[in-house]
């Protein structure tokens, strides 16, 4: 793996602040995300990680501070924004449609049209096209132990499942994978898959941020954590540097970190 | 930078290292199968397969009952015609029921839109293909208002259809006098209205254009729902509205289409329904709904929505055509007809509700 610390983060944000009447969100966070990396965002229930997340993927508009993708200021009015500026979300609920197949499933909501006259005046999807390059996308990512594509997707396990939401955002997303706890639904042996996928979608060169409650996980995949409480970064760690108990501690309040150190 | 490289003390725990080399069966059983759990199995596989088989026993059953004269070619292009008007209502009902939802007043639409078009064209003298634009577009607005109610005031959409079912139905009495119009009053200055209802040698069998035009529909909704892109939205709002938002797709959008649809198409059965009957009558078709209904759940849709096929609703309307011709001929009394339909669509969900559980 290869993060690389010393360029531009590719999702980054400067005082960002969200307020609910009296109660504020986010308070002045700010967060980076490096090309290359596995960023696990944790925080105790309340932290405000979630408001973080959703103002990452355009599900919230922050009050102030900035967003920038790339180095560039963005601003997101709705997750479709963000969703085409390549930042993709997987949400921790197993959000694919049961009933449709798996090329359904990955290509739904961005369904391909056939070329020339029949894509443009009837509308008719390229349904080989999709299937071609969803079978390419499962196998890549060594999820093709789901033997047919065109099966329903109800016919498949949590995992399964979790693997094709997962696919979805590798096929588009173009600059970041934001994962809201994808193991929290699954068994231990469906979230090991779900980890090594996770590392596999790194490996091809797509930043991710993995928000999730799972510590052992979290230290498995994670390069660097950032450890979000009472609605900004207490501290940027990493599993080298820090134990789970540490990271627990700053999350709770129990151990102070004096400045957010970067990872090195 | 290189800290990140390796992992000296990987807090990979054992169980999961276990995990990763264990079997990936939870548990199997042995297990003997029935006929009847392969049956099960096989209308799993084929949920075409139930109505189909429904039908054959159908026709089998009153070809023994009623003798040569359910088996006339006459009756049985009688059979299509009646079975017309609810394929095309049924297909409107389809396209609601896939999204979860379900119309009751697709009757008092197709009613009020035959009303329309009838005084448009009779007593306005307006041109009858304008009459019938006009009935569409009654239709559409229809169909717009039960939208209007069903994604902007959250109304469900049994509630909301019950509601506007009678407000239709009221505009249509209203609006007609109460007054049927008279198939020679039509024929004289709008035989237009008439067409769906003339007919044509078609290798010996009798059909009418109105079942040409049934046809038609039912294979342009098909086109629509599984080879655009609306179609697999229109599935997956029925099937998991959450996971639909989640992907991008505007469901609020989708169900104003659906409703809209089924509104113009409702109305085009209403064209279709001058041409059966002849003439416009505001108390005409008052058993669509019910057999609408009826027709797509036979036909294998899931009143939950997301499953089921358009060209089971044409199945469906067949059978519900089938029992209601084959149970009129046998001299049985039309409130037998209607226990009949109840409970033909008792029976289609308990099968339905059956072969689901037979997934595993």
């Amino acid at each position: 793996m290869t993060a690389h610390y010393d360029q531009t983060p590719v999702l980054q944000t400067k005082n960002l602040v969200k307020r609910y009447g009296s109660v504020t969100a986010i308070d002045h966070a700010d967060f980076e995300l490096y090309p290359g990396e596995i960023l696990a965002v944790i925080g105790d229930n309340g932290a405000g990680k979630s408001s973080l997340i959703k103002a990452l993927s355009g599900a919230l508009i922050p009050d102030e501070g900035e967003i920038f993708l790339d180095g560039k200021p963005v601003h997101f009015s709705s997750p479709m924004e963000a969703r085409a500026l390549g930042i993709e979300t997987v949400y921790q609920n197993l959000a694919v449609s049961p009933a449709l197949n798996i090329a359904d499933n990955l290509y739904l909501g961005r369904e391909l049209r056939k070329p020339g006259i029949l894509g443009s005046v009837f509308r008719m999807l390229d349904k080989k096209e999709m299937e071609k390059r969803a079978k390419a996308k499962m196998s890549e990512l060594g999820l093709m132990t789901i033997q047919n594509i065109s099966q329903a997707v109800e016919s498949l396990s949590g995992g399964q499942r979790q693997g094709v939401a997962v696919a979805r955002s590798a096929l588009f997303g173009s600059k970041v994978v934001i994962m809201d706890e994808p193991t929290a639904a699954l068994g231990v042996k469906e979230s090991r898959r779900v980890l090594n996928l996770i590392k596999e979608v790194r490996d091809r060169g797509l930043p991710i941020i993995l928000i999730s409650h799972n510590m052992p996980h979290v230290f498995e995949v994670a390069d660097r954590i950032h450890i979000h409480r009472l609605g900004k970064r207490a501290a940027i760690v990493t599993p080298q540097s820090h134990s789970m108990s540490d990271a627990v501690a700053i999350m709770t309040g129990a151990m102070d970190v004096n400045s957010p150190t970067q990872a090195a | 930078m290189s800290s990140t490289d390796k992992k000296p003390s990987s807090p990979m725990l054992d169980h999961d290292k276990v995990a990763d080399q264990a079997s990936v069966y939870v548990a199997q059983f042995e297990r003997q199968e029935t006929p009847l759990q392969r049956f099960q199995k096989f209308l799993h596989h084929y949920p075409i397969a139930a109505p189909l088989i429904v039908l054959v026993l159908a026709i089998i059953s009153f070809s023994v009952i009623v003798g040569d004269r359910f088996l006339h070619p006459f009756n049985l292009s009688l059979v299509l015609q009646q079975v017309t008007i609810i394929g095309v209502i049924g297909v409107a009902q389809t396209l609601i029921i896939l999204t979860a939802g379900i119309d009751l007043s697709v009757g008092a639409i197709m009613v009020l839109t035959s009303v329309v078009m009838g005084r448009m064209a009779v007593n306005y003298g307006i041109d009858p293909s304008l009459s019938i634009l006009i009935g569409i577009g009654v239709g559409a607005l229809a169909g717009f208002i039960n939208g209007l109610l069903i994604t902007r005031l959250k109304i469900p959409p049994f509630i909301a259809t019950l509601g506007s079912w009678n407000v239709f139905f009221a505009l249509n009495l209203w609006y007609s006098k109460s007054e049927t119009i008279r198939s020679q009053d039509i024929s004289s200055v709008a035989p237009l209205l008439q067409w769906t209802g003339q007919t044509i040698d078609f290798f010996g069998a009798r059909l009418t254009y109105g079942s040409l035009l049934m046809l038609g529909i039912f294979f342009l909704i098909w086109y629509a729902l599984n080879w655009t892109a609306w179609g697999r939205h229109v599935y997956a709002t029925g099937d998991d509205p959450e996971a639909a938002k989640l992907a991008g797709i505007r469901t609020d959008r989708i169900l104003m289409s659906v409703y809209v649809l089924a509104g113009v198409v409702c109305a085009i059965g209403a064209w279709v329904l001058i041409g059966r009957i002849g003439s416009v009558s505001p108390q005409a078709g008052t058993m669509t709904n019910l057999d609408s209904i009826t027709a797509v759940v036979i036909g294998g849709c899931s009143l939950f929505g997301g499953r089921g096929s358009i060209y089971g609703t044409l199945i469906g309307a067949l059978v519900v055509g089938v029992f209601r011709n084959g149970l009129a001929l046998a001299g049985v009394d039309v409130l037998w007809q209607e226990f009949t339909v109840g409970i033909l669509i008792i029976s289609a969900v308990a099968i339905d509700q059956w072969i689901r559980r037979g997934k595993a």
